[in-house]
């Protein structure tokens, strides 16, 4: 770490991290009640589950998010972030708001919530996502704005590079693309339209390019490939990202009112998005084969690697399976989206968000990389993790499966609930996979408690021991030969 | 920028799959709106854009060859690309007054969208002659430094091979 003020990072990381043991934690609720449907009922009921799991996913995303970028451009712009107080200040803002809207959710019921919180002046409330009450969209707007003007100022005063400039250009977006939470027209199939000018056009628009550059930040830094070189990369990947998923919105508008053609729009242009998701596994690999240094922080590399192969599986792959029209025909809103959803999030979100923390996290402590027995610990949380995410997407896909050849693919369909029903015996074993998760959490959380400094600083110097004398055998022998 | 071609070509290759299935499923649709378009303004289109594409290959030859003449191929490259959107501009306006547009049937729905991305591509394609020719003319390429500028001239050569597709599937093919 190289500037005093990248050290701001942390509070937002281990707020992200909070926040990301509650989704996981309403996550099991919500995945209980799916089985055993009055379970916890009425003091938190299913809707409530589910929307207090996917808003905080958001929120804590978005923690990950800024953190990072308070941690990346000062690095990249060679300059102290422009103000540290006004990131404390927002974030403290933040974290308050986000903790009462939930608190909102929990304690009030959700029509009571839209009364006290002014939703009769501008309505935005009610729809999947965006849920959030009036004056916590407002809240998001103003501390939205803020972090991008803080860190907006500290790339102008500084050096650019094109890992900066496309992270602000993808945070810019993310605001930007928010403003549409707060038109909602009328009638439902308008509603719909403009709905995912923010949802698709986060996740599979301009969160594409924050996880592009975050990527491409921690490459350069365990890798030492040269800039240039990952810059291209990056550039292709944006491109590709941009030229596919803008138009690949149409994919969405399939079957609920919008005009045909998004049919051919949404299936030749989201067919084409898992190539973004392609190239970044591509470029991760490659570049770590490149690899000009041995950096001693692994669980940083694995992290880079995993977040580029699970995004491929869990955005492009489980993506793909119900983007044509078609198919999506059959499988619209079914358990497939919901199998695709956790994979994709986790592959491409939660993981990208986890690999810039588990590199910037010990140099804000003051070490290089944790010692190996923490790092041990934090790569048994990833694969613990990772492997319960792959296990949790394949028994939403069964579900998903029987869903549709049981009540859409079929002359005899069967009633929602009977379908439901059938379908038990995933839904439980997505439960199991689901406590994996949680002791994977687990692990990984108390990785960060295990080892001192004085341990994590003998394991580097082994680590850049070993280096430098491998590096000295290869000259000797270079010079034999010569 | 072989990567970008690539990806280019598979997009309007997927619309040209897209396109030959739903005519094979719905001829009678198809032939009736082929009928209503205009396949000599097609034909002018056709040799306006490989005529383009001529003075680019030209330019870039004179180029390598250090000749003076490379500034004006590459300048009349652009009016001759114009005459392409102006024509294609012509037809949607002569269509669109006949109350066809993008959601009238499937055939109409492809011709758009099909037509459309392509006329945007030729417009992108305009911008990067003019912006080449902008840098010819302040010598930024030289023979042993030419990679940008043959990399444009890629573009527009892919940009007449996509037209040289369309028109026959769109226009002539029953």
């Amino acid at each position: 770490m190289k500037y005093e003020s990248q050290k701001v990072a942390r509070l937002y990381f281990i707020a992200a991290l909070g926040l990301f043991v509650g989704q996981i934690l309403f996550g099991l609720i919500m995945g209980l009640q799916y089985v055993v449907g009055d379970f916890l009922f009425p003091a938190i009921p299913f809707n409530v589950a589910r929307m207090v799991h996917t808003n905080l996913l958001i929120v804590w995303l978005l923690f990950g998010f800024m953190g990072a970028a308070y941690f990346l451009i000062p690095e990249e712009s060679e300059t102290e972030l422009w103000s540290p107080k006004l990131a404390i200040v927002l974030f403290w803002v933040f974290l308050v708001a986000g903790v009462l809207t939930i608190l909102g959710y929990l304690l009030v019921p959700y029509a009571r919530l839209a009364e006290m919180t002014g939703n009769d002046i501008l309505p935005t409330m009610g729809r999947e996502f965006l849920e959030q009450p009036l004056l916590t969209k407002i809240g998001i707007v103003i501390v939205a704005l803020g972090f991008v003007f803080n860190v907006g100022m500290t790339v102008l005063r500084g050096r650019k590079t094109v890992i900066s400039t496309i992270l602000m250009i993808g945070l810019i977006g993310l605001a930007v693309m928010f403003l549409f939470s707060f038109y909602n027209p009328e009638n439902l199939v308008r509603d719909k339209f403009y709905w995912w000018w923010v949802v698709h056009l986060w996740v599979e628009g301009v969160w594409e390019l924050i996880l592009g550059s975050l990527l491409a930040f921690v490459l350069i830094k365990v890798t030492g490939v040269d800039r240039e070189v990952i810059e291209k990369w990056l550039y292709m990947i944006v491109a590709m990202a941009l030229i596919t998923g803008i138009l690949g919105t149409g994919h969405h508008y399939f079957w609920i009112g919008a005009p045909e053609y998004w049919q051919w729009l949404g299936s030749v242009f989201s067919a084409m998005e898992p190539i973004p998701f392609f190239m970044m596994t591509l470029f991760a690999f490659n570049m770590v084969n490149k690899r000009r240094r041995e950096h001693p922080n692994k669980a940083a590399i694995l992290w880079a690697m995993g977040t580029g192969v699970m995004a491929f599986l869990g955005a492009g792959v489980w993506g793909f399976l119900h983007t044509l029209a078609p198919i999506n025909y059959y499988t619209h809103g079914t358990q497939l989206t919901a199998a695709h959803g956790h994979m994709a999030f986790y592959g491409a979100y939660a993981m990208v968000v986890m690999c810039i923390i588990s590199y910037a996290m010990p140099l804000m402590r003051g070490r290089i990389a944790n010692s190996n027995k923490a790092q041990v610990a934090e790569m048994w949380g990833f694969w613990l993790m990772t492997v319960s995410m792959v296990f949790i997407t394949l028994f939403l896909t069964a579900a998903g499966v029987v869903q549709v050849w049981l009540q859409r693919y079929t002359d005899t369909p069967m009633p929602f609930m009977l379908v439901q029903d059938k379908m038990a015996i995933f839904f439980w074993m997505r439960e199991v996979a689901g406590v994996f998760f949680l002791g994977g959490l687990g692990v990984y959380l108390w990785s960060f408690f295990i080892g001192t400094d004085a341990d994590a600083a003998r394991d580097n110097a082994k680590v850049l021991a070993k280096v430098s004398t491998k590096v000295r055998e290869e000259s000797t022998q270079e010079t034999a030969r010569a | 920028m072989w990567i970008f071609i690539i990806a280019e070509l598979s997009v309007f290759a997927l619309l040209f799959l897209l396109f030959s299935y739903l005519r094979s499923s719905d001829s009678v649709t198809f032939l009736a709106g082929q009928q209503t378009l205009h396949p000599q303004a097609g034909l002018i289109n056709t040799v306006a854009l490989l005529t383009s594409s001529a003075c680019v290959a030209q330019a870039v030859n004179a180029v390598r060859q250090n000749k003076s003449a490379a500034f004006g191929w590459l300048l009349l490259s652009i009016p001759v690309g114009c005459i392409y959107i102006v024509v294609k501009l012509w037809e949607y306006q002569q269509l669109v007054r006949q109350g066809f547009d993008l959601d009238t049937n499937h055939f109409y729905t492809g011709y758009f969208l099909l037509t459309g991305f392509h006329l945007l591509h030729v417009v992108l394609g305009i911008v990067i002659l003019g912006f080449m020719s902008v840098r010819l003319w302040r010598g930024c390429y030289l023979p042993s430094q030419i990679s940008g500028l043959e990399s444009g001239a890629c573009y527009w050569h892919m940009v007449d091979l996509v037209w040289v597709i369309l028109f026959p599937l769109i226009y002539v093919i029953h």
